[in-house]
């Protein structure tokens, strides 16, 4: 191949790559449903993931199999983004667990709905804003 | 035995032995604690026996599996390694111990991965892998803090979580830049292969940006600070104390390393933006931070702001970079581990005995507890830098780089924060000794609240806080002895 159709996908794959980030981002700190934020927080990870892959591509690049014929593509960037997305899935696991919860506190999943209820708490706000949580560590030691 | 055997163990112990807790936490709660607390106590053999072998052979390196150390999982250690390593498994050891408080099962597995993680930051020599431990002692930290009870906690630990994971992620983009720039992830040959690159280009520089960044955001400079007060006012107490000890310490640390340690002090002289930038958010993190903690009035937001403040000084020092100041740095990022790591205990061990939870709930109460309330006093003291605690020397270092360098500004700046901790501490100090206690229809109103009748403190808490303020002033009586400590490592870099 010649130079310009890297050029091209490598162009495209870098827009993306900065598309992904950014709506990403915007999702996570704009949107106010919890589940969209975690969403966002996804679509963001796979936006420096997908940086990484694009990383390892070189033109005429065949999969990186040894009994194959080189050139090959870069593998170790590969084999850090299968890491990174095990530690996304983690993350995501445990940001979707706590969003349960949340929800089965307060009844929404909207982050606005949520700071209403905490400002409507009589105790809220004030010195020590005590939750439920608050007798709980001397149940525990008693 | 030498050095490069026991590296992996740091790592590998706490993370094998995390099964254990989680296995036996249904049936043997009891057990499963015990378990925990004989592999924290492994760990501070380990790490001891670590640092005596750095001490007498010099810095270790091994790479799992033998495998080529360009590829491999490298794990490196020098007398700094060895120190922070010591701190994470002492901290930890502590702030479990100092607890009254019996975890669960799975709560003690969580314990041992935040251990492994934050070990797994300490030793790594491959900065992918770093990014690889910080989610790990990430993820911990999360689902500790969502460990206590109610609704505050799952919110505090969500925001925590989305926060962190974004900075952690900012953190692996600028790792990307460094290896599309070298086309390599191992911390030895990177320091090289971005010099060759040249320290000046945009790839390069956007590289450093995106790490430093990312590993803020763990740090909590000013800016990035707001996931802090929630999820240590949030977190079992104990969690709070060994966050607060360890947490902010080993991103600390791990920030210093990549600065010097990769792309070392040549970036700074040829982006001096950049430095001045860092400058910047430390002095403005120092003063907010300190601000913040003057009007806050909940004992534990009031501790979680002073350690944005601190956090500020350490990036002072950072950013100045000459060998006092850095020195500076790392004695005053080791002194606030322990008197903050102590004060939350302290805090946790006066909510359980008192219930009180706010500067003005603690009027009077160090003559029901007198032994709290001294070490409060002493840690507190540290906090602020009065001599002869650790805090006074990494503040009296850090001046005087400050004033090497010619950074007047700095040097201010560190002044400073001396007076603004003065009046955030000096306040909780004052209400403890001299306020009047609460009349006793609040009083009664407390404890139906959750504080115990007796108001007494248990036995742990108290050799833990005693343990705490005694090496407060131990570090800072032997401030000189530290300082050479860390100076082979400094001298090395700068």
């Amino acid at each position: 191949m010649t130079e310009l159709p890297f050029g091209v996908a490598a162009w495209a794959a870098h827009v993306a790559y900065a598309l992904l980030v950014g709506v990403g981002l915007f999702v996570l700190i704009d949107d106010e449903n919890l589940v969209k934020k975690v969403i966002g927080l996804n679509v963001f990870q796979t936006g420096v993931f997908l940086f990484f892959v694009t990383s390892a591509y070189r033109a005429d690049g065949a999969a990186p199999v040894l009994t194959g014929e080189g050139p090959f593509v870069n593998p170790l960037p590969h084999v850090l983004v299968l890491t990174a997305i095990v530690v996304g899935v983690a993350v995501s696991a445990v940001a979707l667990a706590l969003v349960v919860r949340i929800y089965g506190a307060y009844g929404t999943l909207r982050e606005d709905v949520i700071r209403e209820v905490r400002a409507g708490r009589p105790e809220a706000g004030d010195p020590a804003a005590r939750g439920t949580g608050a007798a709980e560590p001397e149940e525990g030691s008693a | 035995m030498n050095g490069a055997d026991l590296l992996p163990l740091l790592v590998a112990v706490p993370l094998l032995a995390a099964v254990g807790p989680l296995l036996l936490g249904a049936r043997r709660p009891r057990l499963a604690r015990a378990v925990v607390v004989a592999v924290l106590a492994g760990q501070v053999a380990l790490a001891v026996a670590l640092a005596g072998l750095v001490l007498a052979d010099g810095p270790a390196s091994s790479v799992v599996g033998a495998i080529p150390a360009a590829f491999g999982i490298g794990l490196f250690a020098d007398r700094l390694t060895a120190a922070m390593a010591v701190l994470v498994a002492v901290g930890a050891l502590g702030a479990f111990l100092g607890d009254g408080r019996r975890p669960s099962g799975p709560e003690g597995s969580l314990w041992l991965l935040l251990v492994a993680g934050l070990s797994g930051v300490v030793v790594t020599a491959d900065v992918f892998n770093l990014y690889v431990f910080l989610e790990i002692s990430g993820l911990a930290a999360y689902a500790l803090v969502a460990s206590a009870r109610g609704a505050d906690a799952g919110l505090a630990a969500l925001k925590y979580l989305l926060v962190g994971t974004v900075g952690a992620t900012l953190y692996l983009l600028g790792v990307g830049y460094a290896f599309v720039a070298t086309g390599t992830l191992a911390m030895a040959d990177l320091a090289p292969a971005l010099a060759a690159a040249g320290h000046g280009s945009t790839l390069v520089v956007a590289a450093f940006v995106l790490m430093a960044v990312g590993l803020a955001v763990k740090l909590a400079l000013f800016p990035l600070h707001g996931w802090k007060p929630d999820a240590y006012a949030a977190a079992p107490p104990a969690v709070a104390a060994v966050l607060a000890a360890l947490g902010s310490t080993v991103a600390g640390y791990a920030l210093l390393r990549i600065t010097y340690g990769v792309f070392t002090p040549a970036l700074f002289e040829a982006a001096p933006a950049v430095r001045t930038l860092l400058l910047v958010a430390a002095a403005v993190s120092v003063l907010a931070g300190g601000a913040l903690a003057l009007r806050a009035s909940e004992v534990r937001r009031l501790l979680a702001y002073s350690s944005v403040s601190q956090v500020g000084l350490f990036g002072l020092g950072l950013a100045l970079s000459t060998p006092l100041a850095v020195t500076g740095a790392l004695v005053g990022l080791v002194g606030h581990a322990v008197a903050k790591g102590g004060l939350f205990v302290a805090a946790g061990a006066i909510d359980r005995a008192h219930g009180a939870r706010t500067v003005e709930e603690y009027a009077g109460l160090a003559r029901r507890s007198p032994l709290v309330g001294a070490a409060v006093a002493v840690l507190a003291v540290s906090l602020v830098g009065l001599p002869p605690t650790v805090g006074f020397a990494g503040k009296w270092y850090l001046a005087l780089g400050a004033v090497g360098a010619g950074a007047w500004a700095a040097a201010g700046v560190v002044v400073a924060s001396t007076l603004l901790s003065l009046a955030y501490a000096g306040r909780l100090v004052e209400r403890l000794y001299l306020g009047e206690p609460a009349d006793p229809t609040v009083r009664t109103a407390l404890r139906a609240d959750g504080g115990r009748p007796d108001g007494t403190v248990e036995r742990p808490a108290l050799v833990v806080l005693a343990a705490a303020a005694v090496v407060v002033v131990a570090l800072g009586l032997g401030s000189t002895a530290l300082a050479d400590w860390f100076a082979p490592v400094v001298e090395g870099w700068l």
